[in-house]
């Protein structure tokens, strides 16, 4: 697989002013004051994206990973080291960043367009395509102050993937738009998968990478501390994420915690559509905590099935060993195989105390004839 | 650089496999090839400028006849009726200097504050960013196509024929105002981002630049002794303004000695210099502006690294 992105040794420093002086007046009077501090967003950064291949980037607020994405949609220029690209890339950091609200839809669509480095001609083919998409035929010739925040987004979402780029590269931008919208640039992008294009999506959310991803990085500080599959990189972004949780705790909050395993009194994972399953989940914590137990429940392709209620299962851990038990009474789920992630956040659910990736995996079996992720037993009659 | 990795075979990217390097440094000839590849965005960020510009207006682009016409209309009335230089016809002397430095004042002035009034979208899209301040150059260019036009016009209903043979030197003239404007532009657009008080500053010296270059006031008339005397005389041409708007105001004043309307005495208007050094002087004017226009770019690319943190 040759690669299409191509980030080599990429590091890029910021100067920080402090008590910055933009005039001359300033400039001239006090040249040296102020305080400057050299602040490093990224630190040697390698990897490759090749081609046909989905990449997640993950990484908390402030971990450097927009700065990153800008280094490879060329807005930044990396301090040191390169990045090659081959292809067209179309980059969703902003959605309509380049519009001119003064101006009609129509007009906004071939400057931006262009601006992304599309041909008139290119866009003049798939101008209908675009108009479709967005949703907004109606409001095409109207000028672009009078959309609505969703109609904005929707256009310039719709120009970026339909150019038909080589390299899509994603910013948190799938938040944007209702759910319906959303489904629907999912749907896009999975096209896009299905048609060997290159994609490199930036996102907190750990479902999403799950779901789209083949390969996720997951940066902290400005390192890249993971590099690969992505079941493994999320269990080090977790893990990262922790360690800054407990990092910001006071020393009385402190929570050791960790998870040993996972059992069932049957001593197996098997079980059949409808039946009831209990899992023991052994913990050890160091010191006492009370807090709230989750429980995640997975599907092969990362969709994820079930998650309990963050806030609905306080545990009030001893020090030592503990067990805590989940019990499901009717196992709804189809045939296939699922991953548990089990974990403990603080009272209000927010905070990750402890947390362990497909401690589980179980393996369902399933008589009947119904397809899909769930048993419903839907009563169909004809009247 | 760009050693063109073999296209693979199936896949829909093969045939546009370019491929691109961000790095820390973009060579100038890599900064010219990004530039002519990206002429359609050019040409674009131009129209949009122009209908933004006259968006809602009742009267729309006649505007920038209209207001070039009013300070016309001004300066022919100050110099010619209140101060009675004694320049028969003057408007078409005034006009054909006001064309040239209107096209160098509306390119400067606007591009000195584009990068910070655009910086929404320098920090989120991926584009050459001297396209930015080329762009207002590009809109001053069509203003001054027009203004021109409008002076041809002009021309013709004073019955003042204008000197045709001037017309070969005329491009030469405009490339070297089009490369020093744009030089301009681009140095000053990428300054703002660092001192913002550059943009009040520009529309100062550009107030003193006017009555630097000979356009309200005849350069042989009035300075070529005194500058003379005092061996000034290179130096108040190292302004290439000067050297266009004489171009300008020979091929469509064409007079080099006129008969004062108030005196009527002789009066020498224009450099008495023959066409070829007309030819000459313009075509060496453009090779300083050439690399300067380069040296521009260069310096762009050195400041433009920062742009995204300033902003």
């Amino acid at each position: 697989m040759s690669a299409v992105i191509d980030v080599a040794e990429v590091n890029k420093t910021f100067k920080l002013h402090y008590e910055r002086n933009q005039s001359l007046k300033e400039r001239l009077l006090h040249p040296r004051s102020g305080r400057t501090e050299i602040f490093q967003a990224l630190r040697d950064i390698s990897f490759t994206v090749g081609e046909g291949e989905t990449v997640g980037i993950v990484g908390h607020n402030g971990s450097g990973k927009s700065t990153l994405l800008k280094c490879i949609c060329g807005v930044l220029q990396p301090t040191s080291g390169s990045i090659r690209l081959r292809g067209n890339l179309a980059a969703l950091l902003e959605l309509g960043a380049g519009f001119q609200v003064e101006l009609s839809g129509r007009d906004n669509v071939y400057l931006y367009g262009t601006m992304l480095g599309f041909s008139k001609k290119r866009i003049d083919q798939i101008f209908d395509e675009i108009v479709a998409f967005s949703e907004i035929e109606n409001f095409i010739d109207t000028q672009v102050k009078f959309y609505s925040s969703g109609m904005y987004v929707r256009l310039a979402f719709a120009v970026a993937v339909n150019v038909n780029p080589d390299i899509l590269v994603v910013d948190e931008v799938l938040a944007v738009g209702d759910e319906r919208f959303q489904a629907k640039c999912i749907d896009r992008i999975r096209r896009f998968q299905g048609e060997g294009k290159s994609i490199l999506l930036v996102t907190h959310s750990a479902d999403q990478v799950r779901a789209l991803c083949d390969r996720a990085v997951v940066l902290d500080g400005g390192r890249m501390i993971a590099n690969g599959d992505v079941a493994d990189s999320l269990r080090i972004f977790r893990d990262a994420l922790m360690q800054e949780t407990v990092a910001h705790q006071d020393v009385t909050d402190l929570a050791d915690i960790s998870v040993d395993s996972v059992t069932t009194p049957e001593g197996s994972f098997d079980v059949r559509t409808g039946a009831a399953m209990r899992f023991d989940v052994h913990l050890t914590s160091a010191t006492a905590y009370s807090g709230n137990f989750v429980f995640e429940v997975y599907s092969r392709d990362g969709v994820l099935v079930n998650r309990s209620d963050r806030q609905g299962a306080p545990v009030n851990l001893r020090p030592g060993a503990n067990v805590v038990t989940v019990d499901v009474d009717n196992v709804p789920l189809l045939d296939g195989v699922f991953d548990v992630n089990v974990g403990i956040v603080d009272e209000r659910g927010s905070n990750v105390k402890a947390w362990s990736e497909k401690v589980a995996t179980l393996q369902v079996t399933y008589g009947g004839r119904e397809g899909g992720l769930v048993e419903l037993h839907p009563v169909i009659r004809h009247n | 650089m760009s050693d063109a990795s073999p296209a693979k075979g199936r896949s829909a990217s093969a045939n546009t496999a370019a491929v691109r390097v961000v790095s820390a440094r973009v060579g100038l000839g890599q900064r010219l090839r990004n530039l002519w590849e990206r002429r359609e965005l050019l040409r674009n960020l131009i129209v949009s400028d122009i209908r933004i510009q006259y968006k809602g207006s009742v009267l729309g682009v006649v505007w920038s006849m209209l207001s070039p016409a009013f300070t016309l209309g001004i300066y022919f009335l100050v110099f010619s009726i209140f101060l009675k230089n004694g320049i028969p016809h003057f408007v078409i002397y005034l006009a054909s200097g006001l064309v040239v430095w209107n096209m160098f004042f509306s390119g400067v002035m606007t591009a000195t504050s584009v990068i910070v009034d655009r910086a929404g979208l320098v920090k989120k899209v991926s584009f050459p960013r001297e396209i930015l301040p080329l762009s207002n150059v590009g809109s001053a260019v069509v203003y001054f196509l027009i203004q021109l036009g409008v002076l041809l016009i002009f021309t013709a209903a004073l019955h003042h024929a204008p000197d045709w043979q001037f017309f070969l030197v005329l491009p030469i003239s405009f490339a070297c105002l089009y490369f020093f404007t744009a030089a301009m532009a681009i140095v000053m657009s990428a300054l703002t981002v660092y001192l913002r008080d550059l943009k009040h500053l520009t529309a100062v010296a550009l107030q003193l630049w006017f009555y630097l270059t000979p356009i309200v006031y005849s350069y042989e008339n009035s300075l070529s002794a005194p500058l003379h005397q005092h061996g000034l005389t290179d130096l108040y041409f190292l302004n290439p303004i000067t050297l266009v708007a004489l171009t300008f105001q020979r091929t469509f004043y064409v007079s080099t000695t006129v008969t004062s309307t108030v005196s009527h005495q002789a009066l020498s208007l224009l450099p008495t210099w023959g066409f070829n050094a007309y030819v000459e002087r313009n075509l060496l004017c453009l090779a300083f502006m050439l690399v300067l226009f380069l040296l521009a770019l260069m310096l762009f690319g050195r400041l433009e690294g920062n742009f995204e943190s300033e902003l």
